[in-house]
């Protein structure tokens, strides 16, 4: 089975488990007190957020706290970036493209 | 006025969207040719040092606008997009897909669905586009095509340095 940043953050509930995670580490009880999910699900969603790196875990003591991976997600702009610099250059082409048409009248 | 010829782009992963917004200085009906004729399209519709090439275009409701892109190596990647919902000035909608050049769909790749909205902003025009996939799978894939394709414009001015243009 596939995981990939994308896989991970296209559930909205894995995405809440980041947001709350991004304010400060949790244990996984701590974390699943914040869903109506059983605490089975939950750890299946950090299970999987766990597999591809945004989520890490530290022990403190017996207990495991989990905490997001910053670094990770900022992979997932960089998705975006060929995409966004294809369509930069398009548009300033067409800037030209219109600025053109503005002097012919046409 | 000033313009703000910056490019928003923002996505919405859970509806498998990515939004584009731009604002052009120029007015509705010009930004709408640049977008719905061939001659114009064909200006720049590729990102440097790529070349959109039309073959065939027929801009209305169920038309079809078959097209090349090819790249600086002289490799021709053949488009196609079908049209739906043409408002004259307003928007219009796409379904595209890559194919051969005979039109015939290649479906190893996933289709994009667009929709662009032209808006009157003073005397410029602001264009929203909105492309959506059926899956994020789908999304991941026309990104990582991105890549391999070399569509990314980073390298344009070192192609064209080396070109000598």
């Amino acid at each position: 089975m596939r995981r990939d940043v994308f896989q991970a953050i296209a559930d909205p509930t894995r995405r809440d488990i980041l947001n709350l995670l991004a304010l400060k580490a949790m244990t996984p009880n701590a974390l699943a007190e914040n869903f109506d999910s059983s605490r089975q699900a939950i750890s299946k969603h950090i299970k999987i957020l766990s597999e591809c790196e945004l989520v890490k875990q530290e022990y403190s003591g017996r207990e495991i706290y989990y905490y997001f991976n910053v670094k990770k997600l900022k992979e997932v702009d960089k998705w975006l970036e060929p995409f966004r610099q294809m369509w930069n250059t398009r548009f300033d082409q067409l800037d030209t493209v219109l600025k053109n048409l503005k002097n012919k009248r046409s | 006025m000033i313009l703000n010829k910056e490019t928003i782009y923002t996505k919405d992963l859970d509806n498998k969207k990515i939004n584009v917004v731009r604002e052009f200085d120029a007015p509705v009906e010009k930004v709408w040719r640049a977008w719905t004729e061939r001659e114009l399209l064909d200006q720049w519709w590729a990102p440097r040092p790529w070349k959109a090439v039309t073959q065939s275009m027929n801009f209305r409701d169920g038309g079809t606008w078959l097209y090349y892109m090819e790249g600086p190596d002289g490799s021709r990647h053949y488009c196609r997009a079908d049209y739906s919902s043409v408002v004259p000035n307003k928007s219009y909608k796409g379904l595209d897909a890559f194919c051969d050049e005979k039109g015939n769909i290649n479906t190893d790749f996933p289709r994009m669905n667009w929709q662009v909205d032209f808006k009157k902003a003073d005397d410029a025009t602001r264009v929203e586009v909105e492309i959506s996939f059926a899956s994020v799978e789908d999304l991941e894939k026309i990104i990582e095509m991105g890549f391999k394709e070399g569509f990314a414009a980073a390298h344009n001015n070192l192609d064209e340095l080396l070109a000598g243009q």
